[in-house]
C-alpha cells in the first residue's frame, strides 16, 4: 500500500505547538504547560486519520486548535496548500466541522432538533428558511433519523439518535473534514457500531476527511486509514493504520496495542511491561519524555531528545532505530 | 471442593417512579465460589449496579430489594440489621466504584482513609494500620507507598487513585470484592494493569471477585463465570469459554458481533447491529424484554421464556433452542 505522492493534502499541519498558563495554587505564580510540543501532520482527502494516545496528551487541544476554537502558540495549519491566519476562523470553520463525545451536553436541550441542525446554516448566512428546511431533511434522512424528529427536542432522544443529530448538523454545511473526537465512547456497544458503521457510509458518499480520536484501539484499526501516536504533546509514531498495526516501532505504541483486550476466553491480561506513573506535564521528563516508562529505555534516552526518523510515509522518533542511507526504512540503532 | 460464598436467587430491585414501578432488576440467580471471578456484562441501565449494591446493602431506602435467597457466607443478609451490615461491608465484603474520586474524601490524607478502613473493623493501633497500609500500596504496585500515605487524593492520577481503593478494599482482607467499572474512566494501558492487577491479588489471596462491565473483551480476559444482563434479567450464563466460544442468547450474539476484533473483524467492513433501544422496563413487564430488537422475534416470544440448558451450567432464556449449533 503506497499513496500516490502528487496528491496534495487537505489539511496540513506543521510545528503546532500550544502552551497554557496554569496556577498550581491559589497564590502560585501561574507556570507554562506545553500541551502541544510541535505537531506535524498531513492528511489528504478521504483519509481516517485514527489519532490515539492517553488522557491528557493534547488530543483534544489539537482538535481545538483544528477548529479554531483555540489559537496555536506557534505553527501554522494550511487547508488546501493555503495558510490560515486567525483572521480565517469563518473559512476554517466552513470546511471543518466536530463531532464531540458526548452527545449529552453537545445539543442544546431547548431548541428542536431542527433548530440544531440548521443552525450552522443560519451562522455562515447560508441559503433562506426554504432551502435550509430542505437541507435538513436531506440530512436527517442521511444519519438515519426520522423526518418527523425534527420537531422534537434532544431530552426526547437515545444516546445514539443524539449522536446522529450531532452528525447531521456536523455535515449540514457540506465541511471537508470533520474531526470526531471520541464520537461512540459514551455510547453503548450496540449503538457504538451503529455510528461507525454511518461514519464508514458517509465517508463513501460524501468523500469525507476524518479526524478520528479515540481510546479504543479496535475502533481505530477497524475505521482508520491512516494512524497517529501521541504521547505529551508529540506526535511519537505515524504510519498507515495497516503497516503500524502489523508492526508497532515505537515502544508506547506497542504498549498501546498490547493493551487491546479483544474478547478471547483463552488469553488473560497482558502484562504491558509499561511504568505506570504518568509524567506532570508540567515538568516533563528530560531526553525521551517516555523514558521513565519505556522498557527498552537506553542511556542516551534520558538525556536526548529522540530523532525524527521518516521511512516512506511513516515516521518514529525513537533512539533505538536509524534510517537507512537511502531513507526508504528504518535499521536498529 | 470450594466453598459458595455468595448465593443469590430471585433477587429484584423494585424503584417506584411517578410513572409507576421501574422493575430494574427482574430476578436474577447467580452463585460464586471462593477463588471464582464472576464478570457482570451488559449495556447501560441493565441493571448491573444495582445488583452489585443490592448484594453489598447500598441501595438507597426508596428502592424495593426482594430475594429468595441473599446469603453470603451462609449468613442470610436478609435478615441482618444495618449495623451488623456495616460490620460485615469493608470487612467481610468490599466494594470499589468506577470513580474512585467519589468514595475518597479529599479532606483526608491516603493513609488516613486507609488506615481508618481498618481500624474501624479491627482493634489495631494507627501505626499499625498505616504500616498495613504502606503494605498494601506496595502490593498494589505503588512505587515510594511511604510518602504516598501523606498525600491527598486530588494529587493521585486515577489509576493511581483506582489502585488506592484496591487497596483500601483488602485492608480487611474480605473474602468478597465488588468492582462496579473499575477501569471504565481510566486510560487503556492502566486499564490493563489494574486489571492484572485484580487477577493476580485474586489468585493470591483467594478471593471470591465480582466484576461489573461493559466491555466484553475485559470479560473474556478475566472472568470465570459471566452472567449477560439485559433490561434486568440474566439473559445467559456460563463460563467465560462458553459464552465465547458458544454464545446461545441471540442478545449475547448481537453484541458480539457488534464489536471490532483486531484480526477478527475486517477493518472498513459493516460492524454488526442490534436495531432499536432498551425497552422501559416501568409497568407491567413480560415476555422475552428483547423482542423488540431481536431478529428471531415470533409470537411466542411475548409469553413465558423458558430457561434453557446449553451445556453443563451454560444456560440461556429464549424460546429458541437450536441457536447452539446455528452459530457453528
Ligand atoms: N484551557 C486549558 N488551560 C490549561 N491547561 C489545559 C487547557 N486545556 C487543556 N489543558 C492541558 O493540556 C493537556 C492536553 O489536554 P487535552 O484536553 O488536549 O488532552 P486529551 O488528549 O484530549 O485528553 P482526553 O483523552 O482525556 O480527552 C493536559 O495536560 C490538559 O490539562
Ligand atoms: N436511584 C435510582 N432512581 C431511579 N432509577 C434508578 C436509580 N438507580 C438506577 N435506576 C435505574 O435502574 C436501571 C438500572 O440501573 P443500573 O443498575 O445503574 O444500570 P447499569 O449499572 O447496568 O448501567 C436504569 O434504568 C436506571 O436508570
Ligand atoms: S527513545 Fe528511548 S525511552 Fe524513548 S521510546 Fe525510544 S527507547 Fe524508549
Ligand atoms: S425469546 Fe424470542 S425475542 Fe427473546 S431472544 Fe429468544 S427469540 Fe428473541
Ligand atoms: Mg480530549
Ligand atoms: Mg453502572
Amino acid at each position: 500500500m503506497s499513496e500516490p505522492k502528487a496528491r496534495e493534502p487537505v489539511l496540513e499541519l506543521t510545528g503546532i505547538t500550544k502552551t497554557y498558563q496554569v496556577k498550581q495554587g491559589m497564590f502560585a505564580k501561574p507556570k507554562p504547560l506545553q500541551a502541544l510540543g510541535g505537531v506535524s501532520l498531513r492528511l489528504h482527502k478521504k483519509d481516517v486519520l485514527g489519532l490515539v494516545g492517553e488522557s491528557g496528551c493534547g488530543k483534544s487541544t489539537l482538535a481545538k486548535i483544528l477548529l479554531g476554537l483555540e489559537n496555536p502558540t506557534s505553527g501554522e495549519v494550511l487547508v488546501d496548500g493555503k495558510l490560515i491566519g486567525p483572521a480565517d476562523r469563518q473559512l476554517l470553520a466552513r470546511r471543518i466541522q466536530p463531532i464531540f463525545q458526548d452527545p449529552y451536553s453537545s445539543l442544546n436541550p431547548r431548541k428542536s432538533i431542527e433548530e440544531i441542525v440548521s443552525l450552522p446554516l443560519v451562522v455562515h448566512k447560508i441559503g433562506d428558511s426554504v432551502s435550509r428546511q430542505k437541507a435538513v431533511t436531506k440530512m436527517l434522512d442521511l444519519v438515519g433519523l426520522p423526518a418527523r424528529s425534527r420537531r422534537g427536542y434532544p431530552g426526547q432522544l437515545s444516546g445514539g439518535q443524539r449522536q446522529r443529530v450531532a452528525i447531521a448538523r456536523a455535515l449540514v454545511i457540506n465541511p471537508e473534514i470533520v474531526i470526531c473526537d471520541e464520537p461512540t465512547s459514551a455510547l453503548d456497544v450496540s449503538i457504538q457500531s451503529q455510528i461507525l458503521n454511518l461514519l464508514a457510509d458517509l465517508r463513501e458518499e460524501l468523500g469525507l476527511t476524518y479526524l478520528f480520536i479515540s481510546h479504543n484501539l479496535a475502533v481505530v484499526e477497524h475505521l482508520a486509514t491512516r494512524v497517529a501516536v501521541m504521547y505529551l504533546g508529540r506526535i511519537v509514531e505515524e504510519a498507515l493504520a495497516g503497516d503500524l498495526f502489523a508492526g508497532p516501532r515505537h515502544p508506547y505504541t506497542k504498549a498501546l496495542l498490547d493493551s487491546v483486550l479483544t474478547p478471547d476466553p483463552s488469553l488473560s491480561v497482558p502484562d504491558l511491561h509499561l511504568g505506570a506513573q504518568y509524567p506532570n506535564p508540567i515538568s516533563p521528563p528530560s531526553g525521551c519524555h517516555f523514558h521513565p516508562r519505556c522498557a527498552a529505555a537506553r542511556d542516551i534516552c534520558s538525556t536526548t531528545p529522540p530523532p525524527h526518523l521518516q521511512s516512506g510515509t511513516s515516521h518514529v522518533d525513537c533512539h533505538l532505530f536509524r534510517e537507512s542511507a537511502d531513507g526508504r526504512s528504518l535499521l536498529p540503532a | 471442593m470450594s466453598e459458595t460464598i455468595l448465593n443469590v436467587q430471585g433477587l429484584t430491585v423494585d424503584i417506584p417512579l411517578a410513572a409507576g414501578t421501574l422493575q430494574a432488576v427482574r430476578g436474577i440467580d447467580f452463585e460464586l465460589k471462593r477463588g471464582e471471578t464472576l464478570c457482570i456484562v451488559g449495556e447501560s441501565g441493565s441493571g448491573k449496579s444495582l445488583t452489585s449494591l443490592a448484594v453489598i446493602g447500598l441501595l438507597g431506602k426508596r428502592l424495593k430489594v426482594g430475594a429468595s435467597k441473599l446469603e453470603f457466607e451462609g449468613r442470610d443478609l436478609r435478615s441482618l440489621t444495618r449495623k451488623q451490615m456495616q460490620a460485615l461491608r469493608g470487612d467481610r465484603m468490599a466494594m470499589i466504584f468506577q470513580e474512585p474520586m467519589t468514595s475518597l474524601n479529599p479532606a483526608y490524607t491516603i493513609g488516613d482513609q486507609l488506615a481508618e478502613a481498618l481500624q474501624l473493623h479491627r482493634k489495631v493501633s494507627k501505626a499499625e494500620a498505616m504500616a498495613r497500609a504502606a503494605d498494601l500500596l506496595g502490593k498494589v504496585g505503588i512505587t515510594a507507598a511511604e510518602s504516598r500515605l501523606q498525600q491527598y487524593p486530588h494529587q493521585l492520577s486515577g489509576g493511581l487513585r483506582q489502585r488506592v481503593m484496591i487497596a483500601m478494599a483488602l485492608m480487611c482482607e474480605p473474602d468478597l470484592i465488588i468492582a462496579d467499572e473499575p477501569t471504565t474512566a481510566l486510560d487503556v494501558t492502566i486499564q490493563a494493569q489494574i486489571l492484572r492487577l485484580l487477577a493476580d491479588l485474586k489468585r493470591e489471596m483467594n478471593l471470591a471477585l465480582i466484576l461489573v462491565t461493559h466491555d466484553l473483551g475485559v470479560v473474556a480476559r478475566i472472568a470465570d463465570k459471566v452472567a449477560v444482563m439485559y433490561a434486568g434479567e440474566i439473559v445467559e450464563s456460563g463460563t467465560a469459554k462458553e459464552i465465547f466460544d458458544a454464545p446461545s442468547h441471540p442478545y449475547t450474539r448481537g453484541l458480539l458481533d457488534c464489536i471490532p476484533v483486531p484480526g477478527k473483524t475486517r477493518p472498513g467492513e459493516p460492524l454488526g447491529s442490534i436495531p432499536g433501544i432498551v425497552p422501559s422496563l416501568i409497568g407491567d413487564v413480560s415476555g422475552c424484554a428483547f423482542r423488540s430488537r431481536c431478529v428471531l422475534a415470533r409470537e411466542t416470544c411475548s409469553g413465558r421464556i423458558p430457561k434453557r440448558s446449553a451445556s453443563g451450567e451454560h444456560t440461556y432464556r429464549c424460546i429458541q433452542e437450536t441457536l447452539v449449533s446455528e452459530v457453528a
